[in-house]
C-alpha cells in the first residue's frame, strides 16, 4: 500500500466516523419524529365526536310530567320511551332485532342527552326539535375512517343493516361532526364515547398543587441549608449523599414506601390525590434540590462578602441577597421537576390510582385518576374507540409538558443573572 | 377540626406579631433602653414560638391518631367477644364500626359492634378534646415563654436566627427520612417474606408464578402449601428477562448515544448543537406511558406483523420491542452524560495528538476516547440503571409470564412488571404474594444504589483526574 492509498484510507475512515455521529443524531430525531407523529395521528381526531340528527317530539302521553314541572320532577321522569320512539323513526326497522340494531348506533346516554335538551328548553311539552344525538363508538369510529367497513360481516361489530342506515343518514346528511365536549368534561367511562379526560385533569391538578405546595418549600429551604449554612461534616456529606441516591431511586419504589407508610400505616385515603401529591413530592424533592443547590451556587460570593461587609448577619445576606437572585433558576428548577412528577404513572398505578373512577373529584381526598395513569387504563382496554382517547389524552398530557418547559426556560433565560 | 386549629394559630401568630413589635417598641421608650434588635425581629420571635410547636404537635398528633384508636377499638372489640381470625376481618369490623358512627351502615347491627361504635365515638370525642386542651396548653406555656424573653430585652434577631436555621436543617433531613422511609418499608415486607420463604429458594429459584401462591392462612402454612410455595418465587427468569430488556436497550442506546454524543462535543457547530441537544433531550422528557403506549400498540404489531411476513413467530409483547423503545428513552442519557464527559477531555491532548499527524477520529478514537472511558462508563452504568429501574415501558409491552428465554422475540417479564402485576388491584394482606413485591422491590433498590454508587465513583474519579 502506498503512502497516498493510506491517506486515502485514513481520510475515507475519517468521513464514516463523521457520518456515523450525524447519522445517530439523526435517528434519535427521527425517534422523536416518528413518536409524535404516530401520537397525533391517531389522537387528532379525538377532539370531534360523531352526531346524528334525530327529531324528538315531546309527547305529553309518553313523558307524564306537566308543563311548568320542576326540575326535580323532570329529572326523575323517565325519558326512556320518548328517546326509544325518537330514535326508532331515523329508519323504518323491521323486527325487533333491527330495531335493537337501530338504538345500538346511538350513545347509550340518549336519554339523558334528550332530558338536557328538555331541561335547557322551556315548555317543550308537544313540540318537535332536532337534536343532535351522539353517535356510539362504532358507528363514530366508522365516520372518522378508523374502522375497515370491508371485513365480512361476522368480523365486523357493526352489521350489514346498521351499515344500510348509515348511509342512509350521510346521504341526508344527517351525521354531524361536532367538538368533542365529553373528552374534557366526562370522567372516565366503558363506553369510549362518553369517555372523558375530566376527572383525570382534575386529580392530576390536585395531586400537581400538592407536589409543588410540598416538594418546593423543603426543597428551597434545604438546598438553601447545604448550601449555605451547612458546616462540612459528615451529617452534610451523608445528607448530601443521600439526595444524589434518591434522585436515582427508580419510582416504583416510592410507590412501596406510599403503600407501606402512607396508606397502611398512616392510613390515608387510597386513590386519591392527597396520597399522590405527597408520593410526587417526596420523588420529586432531590430532583428539585439538586437545582436548586446549583442555581445558589451560581450566585458569587462577592453577593454575600458584600452584605455582611456592611453589617447585615448571615441570614440576611442570604434572604436578602443571595435568594432572590438565585430565585429564578430555583423556579425552573422546581418546573421542570414537576413536569417529571406530571407524567409519573408508576407510584400512582401502585397507591389504587387505577381504579375506575367516573365520577370527576371535588376534593383531593375523593378517589380519581390522572393523566398518565388514565393514559395506561385506556390503553388496556379493547375497544377500538380508546385507542383515538388515549393519544389525544396523551397530546393533551405533551402539550402540558411543552408549556411548563418553555416557562422554565424562559423563566431562566428572562430573569437570570450571568456572572461573569 | 384540624383546619379551624390551624387557622386559629395563624390568627393568633399574626397577632403576636403586631403585639410583638409595638410592645418592644413600648418597653424601650418607656425605660428609655435600647433594644437589642429590630422590633419586628421581636415579632417574628413571638410568631415562631407560637406557631412551630403547636403545629408540629398537631402534624405528629393526626399522624397517630387514627392508628391509637384503631388498635384500641379492635382491641376492645375483640374483649367483648368479637372474633377475627386476621387482619383483614379486624379490618372489616373497624370499618363498619367507624361507617355506624359515621351513620352510612345499613347491615345488621349487633350489640358487639354497637358497643363498640360507642366506644369508637367516645374516643373520638376524648382525642378531639384532648388534642384541643394540649394545643392551647402548648400555645399558651410557648407564648409565655416568649413574652417573658422579649420582655428581658433579649436578642431576638439571633434567637430567630437560630430558630430559622433549625429549621432549614429540619428540612434538609427530608431527604433522610424519605431514605429511612423507603429502607424500612421495603426491610418490614421483606423480613415477612424471607421468613416464610428461604432466601435462597428467593435467589436462586428459577420458577416465578406468585399466582400459585394461595394459602388459606399465613400464620400457619402447612407442609403441602410450604412446598408449593417454595418454588414459586424463584427470582432468576425475573432478572434474567430484567437483563435481557435492559441489554437490548443498551445495543440502541449506547451505539446511538455515545456516537451522538462524540458528534456534539467534537464536530458540531455550535448552531447544530444547539438545536439538536434540546431535540434529544426531549426523549428524556416524554412521559414513560407514551413510550409504553407506542411500544404496546404500534411497535409490538409491527415486529409481529414482519416476523409474519418472514415466517418467524413474533410474540405482540417481545422483549425486543420493549427493549428497543426503552434504548430509545435511554439515548439522551447517554448522549448529553458522555458529550459533558468528552468536553472535559484537556485540550492538550487533542493537540498533541493533532501535532503527531492523527486525524480527527483518530484522535477521538484512540485519545480522547480512552481518556474518557471512566466517564463514559459511567454514565452507561447509570443508564443501566435508568433501564432496570423503568417500570411502565415493560409493564405495557413485555409480557407477564416469567420465561427463562434468550429469545428476543420471545416475551419476558421484568421485575418492575412483577410489582406492578402484584400489586394493582385489591391486596391480601400478609400474603406471601403481597410480601414478594416488596422484596422485588428491595432486591431493584440494592441494584440501582449498588450501579449509581459505582457509576457516581467513576465519574467523580475521571472528573478528578483533569481537574
Amino acid at each position: 500500500m502506498t503512502k497516498e492509498e493510506r491517506l486515502k484510507k485514513r481520510h475515507s475512515a475519517e468521513k464514516r466516523f463523521r457520518f456515523y455521529g450525524l447519522a445517530s443524531i439523526f435517528v434519535a430525531l427521527l425517534f422523536v419524529l416518528i413518536l409524535v407523529h404516530n401520537i397525533f395521528s391517531k389522537g387528532s381526531s379525538a377532539f370531534m365526536k360523531t352526531a346524528i340528527n334525530v327529531e324528538v317530539f315531546f309527547d305529553q302521553e309518553l313523558l307524564e310530567i306537566k308543563n311548568g314541572a320542576t326540575e326535580d320532577q323532570i329529572l326523575e321522569a323517565d325519558f326512556y320511551d320518548i328517546t326509544i320512539e325518537s330514535l326508532l323513526k331515523v329508519f323504518p326497522a323491521q323486527d325487533l332485532d333491527q330495531e335493537n340494531q337501530l338504538i345500538d348506533l346511538f350513545t347509550t346516554d340518549a336519554e339523558i342527552e334528550i332530558k338536557r335538551a328538555f331541561l335547557e328548553n322551556n315548555n317543550l311539552i308537544g313540540k318537535k326539535i332536532n337534536l343532535e344525538i351522539t353517535a356510539s363508538d362504532d358507528i363514530d369510529q366508522l365516520h372518522k375512517g378508523n374502522y375497515p367497513r370491508d371485513l365480512p360481516e361476522d368480523r365486523r361489530r357493526i352489521s350489514d343493516f346498521q351499515l344500510i342506515i348509515y348511509d342512509n343518514l350521510v346521504e341526508n346528511k344527517k351525521i354531524i361532526k361536532n367538538f368533542n365536549n365529553y373528552f374534557f368534561k366526562n370522567g372516565d367511562s366503558r363506553d369510549p364515547e362518553l369517555a372523558g379526560i375530566g376527572g383525570a385533569l382534575i386529580g392530576s391538578f390536585y395531586s400537581i398543587i400538592i407536589c409543588l405546595l410540598l416538594a418546593f418549600p423543603v426543597a428551597v429551604l434545604a438546598s438553601i441549608y447545604l448550601e449555605e449554612f451547612a458546616p462540612k461534616n459528615k451529617i452534610t456529606d451523608f445528607i448530601e449523599i443521600n439526595i444524589n441516591n434518591l434522585a436515582a431511586v427508580p419510582s416504583i419504589v416510592y410507590g412501596l414506601l406510599a403503600l407501606q407508610i402512607l396508606l397502611a400505616t398512616i392510613q390515608l385515603p387510597r386513590s386519591t390525590p392527597l396520597v399522590a401529591g405527597i408520593t410526587l413530592a417526596l420523588m420529586t424533592l432531590p430532583r428539585i434540590i439538586i437545582p436548586c443547590r446549583a442555581s445558589l451556587k451560581a450566585v458569587p460570593p462577592s453577593i454575600r462578602e458584600g452584605a455582611l461587609a456592611v453589617g447585615a448577619s448571615k441570614f440576611q445576606s442570604v434572604f436578602h441577597h443571595v435568594v432572590p437572585l438565585a430565585l429564578p433558576g430555583t423556579l425552573s428548577g422546581t418546573i421542570i421537576g414537576l413536569a417529571q412528577a406530571l407524567g409519573e404513572t408508576a407510584p400512582l398505578i401502585l397507591i389504587g390510582m387505577v381504579a375506575f373512577v367516573v365520577d370527576i373529584p371535588s376534593t383531593p381526598i375523593d378517589p380519581s385518576s390522572s393523566l398518565p395513569v388514565q393514559v395506561y387504563l385506556w390503553s388496556e382496554s379493547a375497544e377500538r374507540g380508546f385507542v383515538e382517547k388515549t393519544s389525544a389524552t396523551i397530546m393533551m398530557l405533551l402539550s402540558f409538558l411543552i408549556v411548563m418547559n418553555f416557562l422554565a426556560v424562559y423563566l431562566r433565560q428572562k430573569f437570570e443573572k450571568r456572572w461573569n | 377540626m384540624n383546619f379551624v386549629l390551624i387557622f386559629l394559630i395563624t390568627i393568633f401568630s399574626l397577632s403576636l406579631f403586631f403585639y410583638g413589635r409595638s410592645k418592644t417598641k413600648s418597653i424601650s421608650i418607656e425605660k428609655n433602653i435600647k433594644l437589642n434588635a429590630l422590633p419586628k425581629f421581636y415579632g417574628y420571635y413571638l410568631v415562631l414560638w407560637c406557631s412551630i410547636p403547636s403545629l408540629v404537635f398537631l402534624l405528629i398528633w393526626t399522624l397517630f391518631e387514627p392508628v391509637i384508636i384503631k388498635s384500641i377499638i379492635i382491641e376492645t372489640a375483640a374483649n367483648q367477644g368479637a372474633i377475627f381470625n386476621d387482619k383483614n376481618e379486624a379490618n372489616l369490623i373497624y370499618e363498619k364500626i367507624k361507617a355506624i358512627y359515621a351513620g352510612t351502615y345499613f347491615g345488621d347491627i349487633d350489640t358487639i359492634l354497637k358497643e363498640s361504635a360507642l366506644s369508637y365515638a367516645k374516643f373520638i370525642n376524648l382525642f378531639t378534646n384532648s388534642k384541643i386542651v394540649l394545643i392551647f396548653g402548648i400555645v399558651i406555656a410557648s407564648v409565655i415563654y416568649s413574652l417573658k424573653k422579649i420582655k428581658n430585652n433579649n436578642k431576638a434577631r439571633d434567637d430567630v436566627e437560630v430558630i430559622l436555621k433549625g429549621l432549614l436543617f429540619a428540612s434538609s433531613l427530608i431527604a433522610i427520612l424519605t431514605t429511612l422511609g423507603i429502607i424500612f418499608s421495603l426491610l418490614f415486607e421483606s423480613i415477612k417474606f424471607f421468613s416464610v420463604i428461604n432466601i435462597f429458594d428467593y435467589l436462586f429459584g428459577t420458577n416465578w408464578s406468585p399466582q400459585r401462591a394461595f394459602v388459606s392462612d399465613a400464620s400457619a402454612i402447612t407442609a403441602a402449601e410450604y412446598d408449593e410455595l417454595k418454588d414459586a418465587f424463584g427470582f432468576i427468569p425475573l432478572i434474567a428477562g430484567t437483563s435481557f430488556i435492559a441489554f437490548i436497550a443498551m445495543l440502541v442506546a449506547v451505539p446511538i448515544g455515545l456516537f451522538s454524543g462524540i458528534y456534539m462535543a467534537e464536530y458540531a457547530s455550535l448552531k447544530v448543537r444547539r438545536i439538536s441537544k434540546p431535540i434529544i433531550e426531549i426523549l428524556a422528557g416524554i412521559p414513560t406511558v407514551v413510550y409504553g403506549f407506542f411500544a404496546a400498540l404500534t411497535v409490538g404489531p409491527f415486529f409481529r406483523q414482519i416476523g409474519e411476513n418472514l415466517g418467524l413467530t413474533v410474540s405482540s409483547e417481545s422483549a425486543l420491542a420493549a427493549g428497543l423503545i426503552m434504548g430509545i428513552m435511554i439515548i439522551p442519557y447517554v448522549s448529553s452524560l458522555s458529550d459533558d464527559v468528552i468536553n472535559s477531555v484537556p485540550q492538550s491532548l487533542r493537540d498533541g495528538s493533532y501535532a503527531v499527524g492523527a486525524t480527527k477520529s483518530e484522535t477521538i478514537k484512540k485519545v480522547v476516547i480512552p481518556a474518557a472511558l471512566p466517564g463514559i462508563i459511567g454514565s452507561v452504568l447509570l443508564a443501566v440503571s435508568r433501564a432496570i429501574g423503568e417500570t411502565m415501558i415493560v409493564v405495557m409491552a413485555a409480557g407477564l409470564a416469567a420465561n427463562l428465554t434468550i429469545n428476543p422475540l420471545e416475551s419476558t417479564t421484568t421485575i418492575t412488571t412483577q410489582i406492578v402485576m402484584i400489586l394493582v388491584g385489591d391486596q391480601e394482606f400478609d400474603s406471601p404474594k403481597t410480601q414478594s413485591a416488596f422484596a422485588l422491590g428491595l432486591t431493584l433498590f440494592i441494584a440501582t444504589l449498588v450501579l449509581n454508587y459505582i457509576a457516581q465513583r467513576a465519574v467523580k474519579k475521571y472528573r478528578e483526574k483533569y481537574d
